[in-house]
């Protein structure tokens, strides 16, 4: 107890966070100009007629022109943790507004979304204005250090997500298949000098699967180690940027390799802040910035209660994950605990799914287009993923039911493919969807993979 | 030793990367320009040629219709419009360049034919084939309708052209069919110097032609030859059948004729097989047999199976669909069916192998 309480007193040079705090700021700025100038509002939130709810989140729905509202929010407020402007509102504001824009449709869902909305929960509740920021300035107190704790807890959130990632691998499919990888790599035909040869190379694509899994289970723990930091700083960047050319994955790889920063010591930052420091002394104003009054420490208000926050939030991370061990069936088929979890480019699915609609009355029954409904993306994601089909079955139920004045029955005509298989029936045809609710229940609609994947 | 794991990892990149000059491996990747030089130059380009040439005929079949109104005329011309109807089933997929830049396929055989546009158009003598509202009152329809469409009141068809109105009847006959000539001349004529660029576009991208093109042939056959030859007419987009959206509908004699062409047109492409001979070259099957090693699921031939099972279930039906889905619409949809199989495996096993985006969503992946 009492190693544990030391621990928790224990102090650290506040510049890897100072410079965490700046990287982060830009790199979600930058994002949000990214996705607004791509025009991804519109086509995302705006245009579609229906979007796709999380369970518990179907009140969360785009805001109409009020949309573009909430990407300024989450602008200003990226750009003010930058400057470190009211950090603590700023960060407040920057992850509602972002949690809010993912909540909106699932169809977007991407792990480093999720990352980034808790991260940002996380940074609340760490003092990165400490130093450097607009805030010490105002009050002229700048603090040389921070509470330890507050530096390690991104480190181990860092850690979670590369280690979850990479027990995800370990299973019968990436390590013995290549798959998906296998796929991916091979359709990079067209890349230059790489294209044509070690891309379709099978050993390549075990290289990359195996390659893949020692990475993220080894590079938290080589950045920790001192004497493997560099080298396994280089790694991070090779192995991002190679991603980069690979896949379409946005600012991912750059958050990454910013956050792998905080695990070098400060010696760097330090020099890194200087030469920003030099820069700024041209501008006047950024004088006051400067020239404050350095205080040692800084003690962080109620630090008892956010400790015990901060633990319940690493325990649920922690355990989460694992919340599909609960669920019947093959995961990567059924998803059923598939999100959340660090899960990432684990599975290459393409599904065909179609939905007739039965008057109960008559017995007639019509196929419906599902271009009348959703956007290609929409369909795309809805065709192989049991909670968008039952979602968009029951919006269909409604629509038809309202229109047609009837009484009406909803069937999926459901077919997938998972990680190279052949296709088959993903949905039982002969179940009214409509009369199925949406639960944390396993959905015993899904007929099971004809096959067993092997693993976590 | 984990932290040499890496730095091996880095060193057989370099190795490898290194390495791929002596590339004896040309096997392992598939040749895409291989692939569309077989698809312009055995496919698709004899396909427009012998299709213009076939129109070409109809057209002067037309002017001596138009000289000589009789009988034997019209039936000559009829005749000449089921070859071109016929033919024009080997091209239609084929929404790309020229074509694609002028709504081609829109322009040619969109159905069921708008009667009262035709009617107006007939009645008024203005009209702009190159406004949407028009596309269906022009093409291979609105030639049924012309040359098959026989009043309720006893009146034959060559009555309407020898009628006080005839002259208004031939020169919308004229006008269509010269349109379709001038249309298809832009296409066809453009192909010579478009081939080129059309064979050196291998990369996987939005643009390309290797991925236009198969999602050109894909949904050809989930719209074109699937759902408007027997989905919409079946009624399974709709609570009842549409007898009058068959293709061919006033004709009612070739619907099945025109289809098994089109099954044929879209096997062969699967299949690679030259337009004028039995001769094969690189295609989706043998794309499919490289990048899957040719081993277990063996999708290539699964395809080509289930393309001959529909052909077969097709082949079953009655000449004449109105017929046929007026007696026993079971039949008819159990023929959907077997073309539906394919679609899937089209759509979701043949594109997870190639793996080329039926949509381009423009947006980040994980």
């Amino acid at each position: 107890m009492g190693q544990i309480n030391s621990y928790f007193n224990k102090y650290t040079d506040s510049s890897p966070l100072v410079i965490f705090r700046i990287g982060f700021g830009l790199l979600m700025s930058l994002s949000i100009i990214r996705f607004w100038s791509k025009g991804w509002i519109e086509s995302l939130y705006l245009e579609p007629d229906f979007h796709f709810s999380y369970y518990g989140f179907e009140w969360v729905q785009p805001l109409g022109n009020y949309t573009y509202l909430l990407f300024i929010i989450c602008f200003i407020s990226s750009f003010f943790i930058t400057i470190g402007y009211r950090y603590k509102w700023s960060v407040l504001f920057f992850f509602l507004s972002f949690t809010y824009i993912e909540l909106m449709d699932k169809t977007t869902y991407l792990n480093h979304y999720y990352f980034i909305s808790i991260l940002s929960f996380l940074l609340f509740f760490i003092p990165a204005n400490a130093a450097f920021s607009f805030d010490s300035s105002k009050n002229l107190k700048s603090y040389k250090k921070i509470p330890l704790w507050s530096i390690d807890s991104i480190k181990i959130l860092i850690t979670i997500v590369y280690l979850y990632a990479g027990i995800s691998k370990i299973n019968s499919d990436w390590l013995f298949q290549a798959m998906p990888l296998k796929i991916w790599l091979q359709s990079k035909y067209d890349l230059p000098i790489i294209g044509n040869n070690i891309m379709q190379e099978n050993w390549f694509h075990y290289l990359m699967s195996w390659g893949g899994l020692i990475y993220d289970l080894s590079i938290p723990f080589l950045l920790m180690i001192k004497k493997t930091r560099f080298f396994a700083f280089i790694m991070v960047v090779f192995f991002h940027l190679f991603t980069v050319i690979l896949f379409p994955i946005g600012m991912f790889p750059y958050i990454m390799i910013l956050s792998s920063l905080i695990f070098f010591d400060s010696n760097i930052h330090n020099k890194i802040l200087n030469q920003i420091k030099k820069l700024l002394a041209w501008i006047k104003s950024s004088k006051k910035l400067i020239n404050v009054e350095i205080k040692e420490k800084l003690i962080v208000k109620k630090q008892k209660l956010t400790l015990y926050i901060l633990s319940i939030f690493f325990a649920i991370q922690i355990v989460f994950p694992f919340r599909y061990l609960i669920y019947p069936g093959e995961l990567f088929w059924n998803e059923e605990g598939y999100r959340f979890s660090w899960r990432v480019m684990l599975i290459e699915k393409k599904g065909y799914t179609n939905f007739k609609i039965k008057n109960t009355v008559d017995g007639s029954s019509f196929y419906i287009k599902n271009e009348k409904f959703l956007t290609p993306f929409q369909e795309k994601q809805m065709s192989f993923q049991p909670d968008f089909i039952l979602e968009y079955a029951h919006y269909l139920g409604d629509y038809y039911s309202k229109k047609n004045k009837t009484n009406i029955e909803v069937y999926a005509d459901s077919f997938v493919a998972l990680n190279g298989r052949q296709s088959q029936r993903f949905i039982d045809p002969n179940i009214d969807l409509y009369l199925q609710k949406e639960s944390i229940n396993h959905k015993k609609w899904i007929l099971p993979l004809n096959d067993e994947i092997k693993g976590f | 030793m984990l932290k040499k794991l890496p730095l091996l990892l880095i060193f057989t990149f370099w190795v490898s990367a290194c390495n791929n000059s002596d590339s004896d491996n040309l096997d392992l990747n598939f040749d895409r320009s291989a692939l569309l030089i077989n698809w312009a130059d055995n496919i698709i380009i004899p396909a427009y040629n012998s299709f213009k040439d076939n129109l070409i005929e109809l057209q002067s079949s037309s002017n001596e219709f138009k000289n000589n109104i009789n009988e034997n005329n019209l039936e000559l011309l009829r005749e000449k419009w089921i070859k071109a109807y016929k033919s024009w089933q080997h091209i239609e997929m084929f929404n790309i360049g020229k074509a694609e830049e002028i709504y081609y396929a829109s322009k040619m055989n969109v159905y069921p034919a708008d009667i009262i546009r035709i009617n107006s158009n007939i009645e008024s003598g203005n009209y702009d084939f190159n406004n949407a509202n028009n596309n269906s009152a022009q093409g291979f329809p609105t030639l049924d309708y012309l040359l098959y469409f026989k009043e309720s009141d006893g009146t034959q068809v060559i009555d309407k052209f020898l009628s006080t109105e005839g002259d208004k009847h031939m020169s919308y006959l004229i006008n269509v069919v010269n349109q379709m000539v001038i249309n298809t001349e832009i296409v066809v004529n453009d192909w010579p110097t478009y081939r080129d660029t059309f064979v050196k576009s291998t990369e996987n991208t939005a643009t390309s032609s290797v991925n236009k093109l198969t999602n050109d042939f894909i949904f050809y056959y989930e719209k074109g030859l699937r759902a408007n030859k027997i989905g919409i007419p079946a009624g399974i987009f709709s609570a009842a059948p549409i007898t009058e959206n068959v293709e061919a509908y006033y004709n009612q004699n070739i619907s099945k004729i025109l289809i098994l062409e089109a099954i044929d047109a879209v096997h062969n492409f699967f299949l690679g097989k030259a337009f004028n001979s039995n001769s094969k070259g690189d295609s989706f099957k043998t794309i499919i047999e490289t990048l899957t090693n040719n081993t277990e699921s063996n999708l290539g031939n699964i395809i080509d199976n289930k393309l001959s099972d529909a052909k077969t279930k097709i082949n079953d039906l009655n000449e004449n669909f109105v017929t046929q889905i007026e007696s026993d619409n079971t039949t008819f949809l159990r023929t959907y069916d077997a073309i539906q199989e394919v679609v899937v495996l089209l759509k979701v096993d043949m594109l997870q192998v190639l793996n080329i985006n039926v949509d381009y969503a423009d947006a980040d992946g994980d």
